[in-house]
């Protein structure tokens, strides 16, 4: 079975340019990842901020070149899809509908604006399938002559994923796209993405920082940290038996509604991860709680075993 | 005892919006009191209102709002100022905003002790130092003479806890404090707040939309919609008997690890949280609400699953056991 998605060593650097007195300093935002998905799976991709998910979500809808590595799309490498087929194949749902709609455009034509791109599908056609994507995520038709100001939160968001399915597309981004979202809409918008995936048979890659809500919706979870992917597994086995401590960490920092058991004492000290000073040796080990001599000296190398990857130097 | 807080029915209208319809807290010395619900339904409001914030035009009243001995229902802005940062403090969400990006750590923090204490400037810069370890920053020296931007998020939280602590204050409100923060730096500022409240005998409000903080930080929760507080109780009975419809919808839509069935959907409560007009009568939650009936357009009554547990609705105690 060809991959859905394919990402063989991505990178992506940035330059900061540092000011009139201070260097330049490179920001390696994303650095060697590397992963496979099945048609029909859902990458969950969970980091802290800052640990560049959303630079591979860009890099992965082709909105940001990679600096080095390759990324294949139902085998084919992206960059050699033009800017519809792309369209065609790989759609987003970003994190802030406020943001990612047209404030002038009434929801109408905001979701046939891909179509209209796209070309060759007469406007009668264009208004028909975008009433029945209106529909289908859940929006009435008189939604449909409304502008972004007069919908809610969670309106938006589905209006965004109409937009992103007009075009009936095999693989959607969707990066953080409830974490703008109160709890019950929050709710209602995971509910209706593993619907229309169950439905349509889409490829999701799922970003966010919320373990909870990925591990309701993905497959597949790749745990990310400072541009790398330092554990990657299916979903039951890393929820069940995490490895990597960085895991273990952000599981068990994960406040879950039990009252009387206290705020959990993490382990991952004062440092903070910083893209532009990626640490020797393992790049988690100052902030590691198991780490030992050896760690601040060798770069861990991955081992994949079982279907599941670790990248720590103390495993195996 | 007497309450450190004491509200009793605080309204607040702005215009054509009801945003609160009848608060009513109360919050002991030492004591967590914990203000949840969805963005909309009232709980910064409620914290301006107290903190005398508001936005001009925004109409205040209320039948008892009293910080210890002093009416702030009564106080003029004059006096309001006089509290504000001295015994009554109040950190926001957004640690960027609300620092002063152009003046460094150490001006701003010393900036409250000029203001409330009279303090030279080396002793200020002294203790802002001592409150800076305090909240487990290390080097105050160097920090102190850094700006806003040259920290991070949690780091710029962690100034803005220890900037509320500088003048003691006895009540510590808290709006959303760590929602701006990755999961792991938000267990180390919970565990902060929970220490220094320990420590220094604060009675704390927290404001949050976060069930689990919730569950982990309060004593007391009362939970807000549309402006009321429809069910208040001690932490434990809340979570083990939620009995309004919408606190009970709220834990329905919280995923859990370990405990997801990935083969149902999740719990949701169908809708948005609506807006009120002044003159609304009825239940703020019945278009939502799967247990609506047409009394619920009525007035509303308070009901007790025990002395310290109401909840603002027409179901029994003891309903959801029967449902």
């Amino acid at each position: 079975m060809t991959a859905a998605i394919a990402l063989h060593d991505v990178r992506r650097s940035f330059i900061s340019r540092g000011g009139m007195f201070a260097p330049d300093r490179v920001v390696r935002a994303v650095d060697g990842v590397s992963a496979s998905l099945d048609p029909g799976g859902v990458l969950g991709i969970v980091g802290e901020s800052g640990c560049g998910k959303s630079t591979l979500a860009r890099i992965i809808l082709g909105l940001l070149p990679a600096s080095a590595g390759e990324v294949l799309v139902e085998g084919r490498p992206l960059d050699a899809l033009d800017r519809r087929k792309r369209a065609r194949l790989i759609q987003p749902v970003f994190q802030d509908p406020f943001s990612s709609l047209n404030p002038r455009q009434r929801v109408r034509d905001i979701v046939a604006l891909p179509l209209a791109a796209q070309g060759g599908v007469p406007a009668e056609e264009r208004g028909r399938r975008v009433a029945a994507m209106l529909e289908r995520v859940g929006l009435s038709a008189a939604m449909a002559e409304r502008l972004p100001a007069e919908l809610s939160g969670g309106q938006r968001q589905r209006v965004a994923i109409a937009r992103a399915l007009v075009l009936r597309p095999r693989i959607v981004v969707c990066d953080e796209p409830t974490s703008a979202l109160d709890v019950s809409v929050q709710a209602q918008i995971l509910n209706l993405l593993a619907e229309l995936r169950r439905d349509l048979g889409l490829t999701l890659v799922f970003i966010s920082h919320n373990l909870a809500v990925v591990e309701h919706i993905a497959t597949e979870v790749a745990v990310m940290y400072l541009g790398r992917f330092v554990e990657q597994a299916p979903v039951e086995a890393l929820f069940r038996d995490p490895r990597h401590p960085y895991t273990r960490a952000l599981l068990a920092s994960v406040l879950t509604p039990e009252p009387g058991k206290g705020i959990p004492e993490v382990g991952l000290g004062e440092s903070y991860p910083d893209p532009a000073n990626i640490p020797a040796g393992c790049r988690f080990h100052p902030r590691c709680p198991v780490a030992e001599g050896r760690c601040a000296e060798m770069a861990p190398v991955g081992v994949t075993q079982a279907g599941r990857m670790v990248e720590c130097v103390l495993e195996g | 005892m007497s309450p450190v807080l004491e509200v009793s029915n605080l309204r607040v209208r702005f215009g054509q919006t009801a945003a609160v319809r009848g608060v009513s807290l109360r919050i002991q010395r030492g004591e967590s009191h914990c203000l949840v619900g969805e963005s909309g339904c009232g709980k910064s409001v409620t914290a301006l209102a107290v903190m005398g914030l508001l936005a001009r035009g925004a109409e205040r009243q209320a039948d008892v709002l009293r910080f210890h001995d002093h009416d702030l229902s009564q106080l003029n802005e004059r006096g309001m100022s006089r509290l504000r940062g001295d015994k009554l403090a109040m950190i926001f969400q957004e640690p960027m905003t609300s620092l002063n990006p152009a003046y460094t750590i150490g001006s701003q923090m010393t900036e409250v002790l000029a203001r409330h204490r009279r303090i030279d400037r080396r002793a200020a810069r002294e203790r802002a130092a001592e409150l800076l370890g305090r909240v487990g920053i290390t080097a105050p020296g160097l920090r102190l003479g850094q700006y806003p931007h040259q920290l991070s998020g949690g780091l710029r939280q962690r100034v803005m806890i220890a900037t509320a602590l500088l003048c003691d204050p006895e009540l510590l409100i808290a709006d959303e404090p760590t929602t701006a923060l990755d999961v792991t730096v938000q267990a180390q500022i919970l565990r902060l707040l929970q220490r220094l409240q320990r420590e220094l005998g604060l009675a704390l409000l927290l404001i949050t939309h976060d069930l689990g903080i919730v569950a982990r930080m309060a004593q007391r929760v009362s939970v807000m919609y549309a402006g009321q507080v429809v069910e208040s109780a001690p932490v434990k009975a809340l979570f083990a008997a939620p009995t309004h419809p919408y606190t009970r919808g709220l834990l329905e839509c919280i995923p859990v690890p370990g405990t997801s069935r990935r083969d149902l959907p999740l719990g949701s409560i169908p809708g948005t949280v609506p807006r009120i007009a002044p003159g609304f009568v009825g239940c703020g939650f019945r278009d939502r609400c799967a247990q609506a009936a047409e009394v619920c357009a009525g007035t509303v009554p308070t009901q007790r699953m025990a002395d310290d547990h109401a909840y603002l609705c027409r179901l029994a105690p003891g309903w959801s056991a029967a449902a």
